[in-house]
């Protein structure tokens, strides 16, 4: 088997269309790919079996593609899903555009009907390049074997470099099954071409520069950005040694420790109010690696309108998009914070001149609001999602992988769960696709067999893809998975209490016992209702030889604060009520 | 305002969509796009024009770059140019008013290519204004336009400029560097 694989995958041989694609993937360093068979991608599976990649057989094709998605996510490898044409590729959709919207390295593999009957309507006939053509980075129609190698080498290039994206491969049964000359090496793509506009020029530097050694006020933003281009290092170097704070996006959690003094947390909709108010205030913002989202700007006439900008970005389409800018360095943000950081020199000099005057203030404007006293409230029996987060946090040390779904709890734990490590939230943030959870943490966990792998998920958003627990069981993943059930579709429900007079209209949700649901997949499982029960609960999850299932029956009607009303200006979030008792003491952290 | 794009993409089915495409997304009008061989092998070269806000030729341009098809992409934005479009128009003519027309086309410099008992067909090449202006005397005059076509428009820059040079030049983002040899864009045609 071993000599056989090698043969395929080396030297220059005629093969089968089906066998290059195989051959080409392990050339390109795969070893794990999520997929689901059907006729037009049937002559690739019945080759598979020849070639040292592990296939974890899917329930539904959106779950292949969240699985990719998640491996990228937690390792930052090019994640790979395949499907059949037709049905298969259409589910495939919406876990592109996910990957789409949050810069994901992944190349999707769809088969379609015959290169003779293409476009005439055929049984599962598709035109899914068509269809994919907005939401993924690029793609392909593959209709000769010959053509199979060089498309799937420049998918595996396009998906990782630059701004990174999906990429789509669609290859007809029939290139599957011709024969052509296999050579991995002569199929290698034309060298990259970095985007022409990129731009970091000695001036933008000593500006940037300049700008940083005069700001009083300034706010480190730090966005997905940091884990592309792997700038951890080199952020934490510009803020420690100009000691500004940094605010972080949703996906740049990780990026920066959390623990560490000049971390604020979270911005944006659901950030708290001092960084918020921080980032209103502040006479410099130096974003990097972010995109200045419109959940993270309120409006943009109203954003920050005291302070001066410098944009660090890959993607020069980001440019002045959302907000203008007055530095722009238009490049990898390590490439460039390596050339920015010998201008900014470290000691007192290079301290911004109000350094620690600002980073009074900040702290002084948490006043209420970041009392936070978990740990010694009295146990009244309720069970808060801000108590399972703090207590997941606090019980795994803050060194799981979480991948999180979309709404309430989704916020809940970028807020109490403390990430101190890049590529450990795995979440979707720029489509917020609910149902992405379980999926992307099998993903994860295939990724990355030693950590330990936690789904927190809302009971709305777990049913879009339960049936992936079944994969869980199939491939004995040890994954770990929170429900947080309320009872709702908690964030439409928030919407409907504070904007729409508390119609709750479709949003309250009956929703099987997850207990049993999980036990149906041969996955052991445990409801849990109180404070009390909690620690012990997720104790014995983590130490349960296989998967296990929590479902944590909270407050029902708890909404997320701070929150800033769609249209309005940071500075106008719904604060915390001051009574709120789920907060956290310094003690807790 | 009015962005117009000069643009190397590589000459292969599908590329057209994706152009297009991003246009779309962005609910922006093409006004015209004119596409052809172009001096390089294997590239067409496509002329673009759109209205769209002028903060927008910075971003348009930059999306045009994120095609992987996509070779290269001037921001013509104000540089001296040459513009042109070609226009056939078919309108009725009798033996009674034939020799009106001629005299109309004589004067925008337009020729006859075809004519029947009933029938004459205009073809001009020049500036759009021209072009507009022919059809609103047709038209003022009486004559019965049968049939327009248009190319749309295309456009090259006034001067030595390759495309080759205008890539290391960063084309778009800079002001012309041969002012001076620089005539007035959309000049009178010979
Ligand atoms: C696929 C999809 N459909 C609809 C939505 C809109 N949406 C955002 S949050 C949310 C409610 C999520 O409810 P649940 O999964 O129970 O999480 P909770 O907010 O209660 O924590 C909905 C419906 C979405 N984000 N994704
Ligand atoms: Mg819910």
């Amino acid at each position: 088997m071993e000599t056989n694989t090698n043969s395929l995958s080396a030297a220059p041989a005629m093969l089968t269309g089906s066998e290059i694609l195989w051959a080409t993937l392990v050339g390109e360093g795969v070893t794990d790919v999520f997929g689901y068979p059907g006729g037009a991608i049937l002559p690739a599976y019945d080759a598979l079996r020849k070639f040292p990649i592990r296939h974890i057989l899917v329930r539904h094709e959106q779950g292949a593609a969240h699985m990719a998605d998640g491996y990228a996510r937690a390792s930052g490898k090019v994640g790979v899903a395949i499907a059949t044409s037709g049905p298969g590729a259409t589910n495939l959709v919406t876990g592109i555009a996910t990957a789409m919207l949050d810069s994901i390295p992944m190349v999707c593999i769809t088969g379609n009907v015959s290169s003779k009957v293409l476009g005439t309507d055929a049984f599962q006939e598709v035109d899914i390049t068509g269809v994919t053509l907005p939401v993924t980075k690029h793609n392909f129609l593959v209709s000769r074997a010959e053509e199979i190698a060089p498309a799937i080498r420049q998918a595996f290039q396009i998906a990782k470099s630059g701004r990174p994206g999906p990429v789509l491969v669609d290859i007809t049964k029939d290139a599957q099954q011709a024969t052509a000359r296999f050579d991995f090496e002569a199929a290698q793509p034309k060298p990259y071409r970095p985007h022409p506009m990129l731009k970091v020029e000695t001036d933008g530097l000593s500006a940037a520069a300049e700008l940083i050694r005069g700001a009083k006020k300034p706010v480190i933003l730090a966005g997905h950005g940091i884990m592309q281009s792997g700038a951890m290092e080199q952020v934490r170097a510009l803020a420690e040694r100009a000691q500004i704070p940094v605010a972080m996006t949703l996906l740049g959690i990780g990026g920066f420790p959390a623990s560490h003094p000049l971390n604020l947390g979270m911005m944006g909709m659901h950030g708290e109010a001092w960084v918020n108010d921080a980032i209103q205030n502040a006479d410099l913002l130096i974003a990097c690696g972010m995109r200045f989202d419109d959940r993270v700007i309120g409006t943009p006439h109203t954003y920050a309108t005291k302070a001066k900008k410098i944009h660090i970005e890959i993607d020069p389409a980001e440019i002045n998009k959302n907000i203008k800018v007055d530095v722009a360095l238009v490049g990898d943000l390590r490439e460039v914070l390596e050339q920015l950081l010998p201008r900014v020199s470290s000691g007192k000099t290079g301290q911004h001149s109000g350094a620690s005057a600002w980073l009074k203030s900040i702290e002084a404007s948490k006043g209420e609001s970041a009392v936070r006293d978990m740990k010694n409230l009295p146990d009244l029996g309720h069970l808060y999602a801000a108590h399972v987060m703090h207590d997941l946090w606090r019980i795994t040390g803050g060194n799981a992988i979480v991948a999180t779904d979309v709404g309430q709890h989704q916020m809940w734990e970028a807020q109490y769960f403390h990430h101190e490590h890049p590529r450990s939230l795995v979440t979707s943030g720029g489509l917020g696709t609910m149902g992405f959870a379980l999926p992307a943490a099998i993903g994860a966990k295939v990724a990355c067999p030693d950590k330990e792998v936690w789904v927190i998920a809302g009971d709305g958003g777990f049913q879009m893809t339960a049936a992936e627990l079944a994969t869980i069981r199939q491939e004995n993943l040890k994954i770990n998975i929170a429900i947080i059930n309320n009872g709702y579709l908690g964030m439409v429900r928030q919407w409907q209490e504070f904007f729409y007079d508390r119609n709750y209209e479709s949003t309250p949700l009956v929703s099987p016992d997850f207990v049993k649901l999980a036990d149906a997949h041969g996955i052991a499982g445990r409801a849990v209702k109180t404070r009390g029960e909690l620690a012990a609960a997720v104790e014995e999850a983590r130490t349960h030889n296989g998967p296990f299932l929590l479902n944590f029956l909270v407050e029902q009607e708890d909404s997320v604060y701070p929150m800033i009303p769609a249209g309005s200006a940071l500075h106008e979030m719904i604060r915390r009520p001051g009574h709120n008792p789920l907060v956290e003491t310094p003690d807790d952290l | 305002m009015l962005h117009t794009f000069v643009s190397y993409v590589e000459d292969r089915p599908g590329v057209l969509t994706r152009v297009a495409s991003l246009f779309r997304r962005l609910n922006i009008n093409i006004i015209s796009v004119t596409v052809g061989h172009s001096e390089r092998a294997g590239l067409s070269r496509m002329t673009l024009v759109c209205e769209a806000s002028a903060e927008a030729g910075h971003r348009i341009r930059a999306s045009l770059y994120k095609l992987e098809n996509v070779i290269e992409v001037d921001d013509i934005a104000g540089a001296p140019t040459v513009t042109r479009e070609l226009a056939l128009i078919k309108v009725t003519a009798t033996r009674h008013n034939r020799s009106a027309i001629f005299e109309l086309a004589e004067v925008f410099r337009a020729r006859i290519v075809d004519l029947t008992a009933e029938s004459l067909m205009i073809e001009m090449t020049g500036v759009e204004s021209k072009i507009e202006g022919l059809i609103q005397v047709l038209i003022d005059s009486e004559h019965e336009i049968l049939e327009i076509c248009r190319s749309g428009k295309m456009t090259m820059r006034r001067g030595h400029h390759t495309s080759r040079v205008l890539k290391a030049m960063g084309t778009g983002d800079a002001e012309p560097p041969e002012q001076e040899a620089a005539q007035e864009a959309d000049a009178e045609p010979e």
